[in-house]
């Protein structure tokens, strides 16, 4: 019971800033279409930025990780300028190629500069964990589940409360109408493009600091960022954030009664069930597979 | 003139292992030949159904690990206490079932990922891949897990009366994987040109109107997922037998990348697109290497991609084509179509 009781508590903090990516990748494929294999390398960036940050130009580590979310929000917005915006009437296959092609050239950047020995990121808290009851939780990792939580409540009042949201679920709606009723669709691709880049180093920059950082680590984040938002369903916000919490408890559960080698495998046979038996998520209602 | 052009090349490639003295550059052919028939089974799905399979590299690697311990013999317990012994097979037969396995993965992943489209197929297709990765990887019992399969044996060919021929050395292997790919060559050639792959380019070009006229979508596209699947296993099987090591990184996503980059470069939907494409890559590490790191060459290999999808989106056959105003047979049907009537029908 005490061995359960701490895996709900991994899988809290895991499925936290699993659903920040989910979230960044859901925004970036709902509004925009564009099947964004870099998502993974923008988390890898985050942690790395942190890491440059912190330990090399010996700037606090609070500030890092704000330093390290503005530089995610830029390096999307660049993205989008220089690959995204030219291929604006592409079909999805050859954006997607596109992005793939950015995310071969991100990680080799990163291995080229990093070297592949991991790196790990030195932090305020105490190295002694909390003790609640029977349990254990480390203060870093209360600290990335709070901010975690912080940055999905943030998103969804941008979303849901602010003009920039309002134009942005237009444009999800339908693009043509939002552009006659004067949305700027392109500033809005591009800032959809930034937050869900943002969102994405925001998770590597929380948990670069939990985990050693890899430039091989953005592999396996974008394949999972695909399954949450298929698991949440596209384009909402509170799917991908339930599906970032089902995908951690899975991977958890699997890891800890099943076999911890076959942890990476359950995102993807989750997946593979998901699209197979039930194809617009769990919790979407308006999405069509087209 | 234009009929003869095959053989001509075909001669050239011939002559390769006569002339070619250095052991490295021939390597560098007879892994590029394997390759390119991958590359040229990944073509029949994206290029003539326009079904976009990124975990291709999953049927590569089944036929690679099933043909290798078809001729290694392997002994593992199942579950409750099944045990299945396997004693070594003649290699030949390893390099069938290999090609057929990798066939019938192709037949269930098909029948059952081809309910979806799009984005979702390409998604169900990577974790597909995936997951026989983290197999391969976890298997240890049977696919001895990241310490790799060794020692398997060449692929061998007995014919009565004139004895027994193994294919171990590299001249050897560069004729066996340039027979396969011509063989995979007239097979792709055949099939896009007969019923079947109309009705595959009809799919392409506009489901539901394929479907109106009463063409049967899933059995068409599993068909082509079927033998795509299987030629990627044969492939596999070649490069197991080829390299006598195989481990779980034959399953990596970059392996999938490297083929989708070769047949986009060189123009999917064109018989010769996935050759012009796998050469030019094959070869860009050959000349690379002795200037740039691995990380740099990937830089550039994905900057090339996104240079050649910028610039000549239907890849460099077509492009050469249009220069010189000659047109094959089979790429008549996918000319007739612009590329915007796709890009509406998908909005």
């Amino acid at each position: 019971m005490v061995e359960f009781g701490q895996h709900i508590i991994n899988m809290l903090i895991l499925g936290s800033t699993y659903a920040l990516l989910g979230i960044g990748l859901t925004l970036i494929f709902g509004i925009m279409r564009i099947v964004n294999f870099a998502h993974g390398e923008l988390y890898a960036f985050g942690a790395y930025f942190v890491y440059l940050a912190s330990m090399m130009l010996g700037i606090n580590f609070f500030i890092a990780l704000l330093l390290a979310i503005v530089a995610g929000c830029l390096m999307g917005a660049l993205i989008e300028v220089t690959l995204l915006r030219p291929m604006r009437d592409a079909d999805i296959d050859t954006t997607m190629l596109v992005m793939i092609g950015a995310m071969i050239i991100m990680q080799n950047t990163e291995q080229f500069i990093w070297g592949g020995v991991g790196k790990s990121v030195n932090t305020p808290f105490p190295q002694a964990p909390l003790q609640v009851g029977p349990f254990f939780v480390s203060w870093l990792s209360l600290f990335v589940f709070f901010a975690a939580l912080a940055l999905i409540g943030a998103t969804y009042l941008l979303i849901n409360r602010t003009k920039l949201g309002k134009a942005m679920r237009a444009t999800f709606q339908d693009r043509d109408t939002a552009s006659l009723m004067g949305v700027n669709v392109q500033a809005i691709y591009m800032a959809t493009f930034a937050i869900g880049s943002a969102l994405a180093a925001a998770a590597g920059a929380l948990l670069g600091a939990v985990y050693v950082i890899t430039p091989q680590m953005g592999n396996l984040a974008a394949l999972k960022s695909f399954a949450i938002v298929i698991l949440g369903g596209l384009g909402s916000i509170g799917g991908a954030t339930i599906g970032g919490f089902i995908l951690a408890l899975a991977e958890e559960m699997g890891a800890g009664y099943v076999s911890s080698g076959y942890r990476d495998a359950m995102g993807f046979l989750i997946i593979i069930a998901v699209l197979l038996f039930r194809p617009t998520g769990l919790f979407a209602r308006k999405e069509r597979i087209g | 003139m234009k009929r003869l052009f095959p053989w001509a090349v075909l001669l050239v490639f011939a002559s390769v292992p006569l002339w070619l003295n250095d052991p490295y550059l021939l390597n560098a052919f007879i892994t590029t030949g394997v390759f390119i028939i991958a590359a040229m089974s990944l073509n029949l799905l994206l290029g003539y159904t326009g079904q976009l399979s990124l975990g291709h590299v999953a049927f590569f690697g089944i036929g690679a690990y099933t043909s290798a311990l078809v001729s290694l013999g392997f002994d593992v317990e199942l579950l409750f206490g099944i045990r299945v012994v396997h004693e070594p097979w003649p290699v030949w037969s390893g390099f069938i079932i290999g090609t057929l396995v990798a066939g019938l993965f192709g037949y269930l992943v098909g029948k059952l990922s081809f309910r979806v489209r799009d984005a979702y197929f390409v998604i169900v297709s990577i974790s597909f891949a995936e997951v026989t990765r983290l197999v391969a990887l976890n298997w240890v019992e049977l696919t001895q897990g990241p310490l790799a399969l060794t020692s398997i044996p060449p692929l061998t060919l007995g014919l009565p009366g004139i004895g027994y021929f193994d294919f171990y050395s590299k001249q050897s292997n560069y004729y066996l994987v340039l027979g396969v790919l011509v063989i995979s060559y007239v097979i792709i050639s055949r099939l896009v040109k007969s019923r079947i792959g109309r009705a595959m380019v009809a799919l392409k070009e506009n489901e539901s109107l394929a479907v109106s006229v009463g063409i049967d979508v899933t059995r068409y596209l599993v068909l082509a997922a079927v033998i795509s699947a299987g030629m990627a296993g044969a492939a596999g099987s070649l490069y197991a037998h080829y390299l006598k090591i195989i481990d779980p990184d034959v399953f990596l996503f970059l392996y999938t990348i490297t083929m989708v980059i070769m047949v986009v470069t060189g123009g999917k939907g064109t018989l010769a697109g996935p050759i012009v494409g796998g050469l030019i890559f094959g070869f860009i590490p050959v000349i690379a290497r002795s200037f740039a790191a691995p990380e740099i060459q990937w830089i550039l290999y994905g900057a090339f991609m996104i240079l050649i999808l910028f610039v000549l989106p239907q890849g460099i056959v077509p492009a050469i084509e249009k220069w010189f105003g000659v047109s094959t047979e089979a790429d008549d049907a996918r000319q007739t179509t612009p590329a915007s009537a796709k890009t509406q029908d998908a909005s």
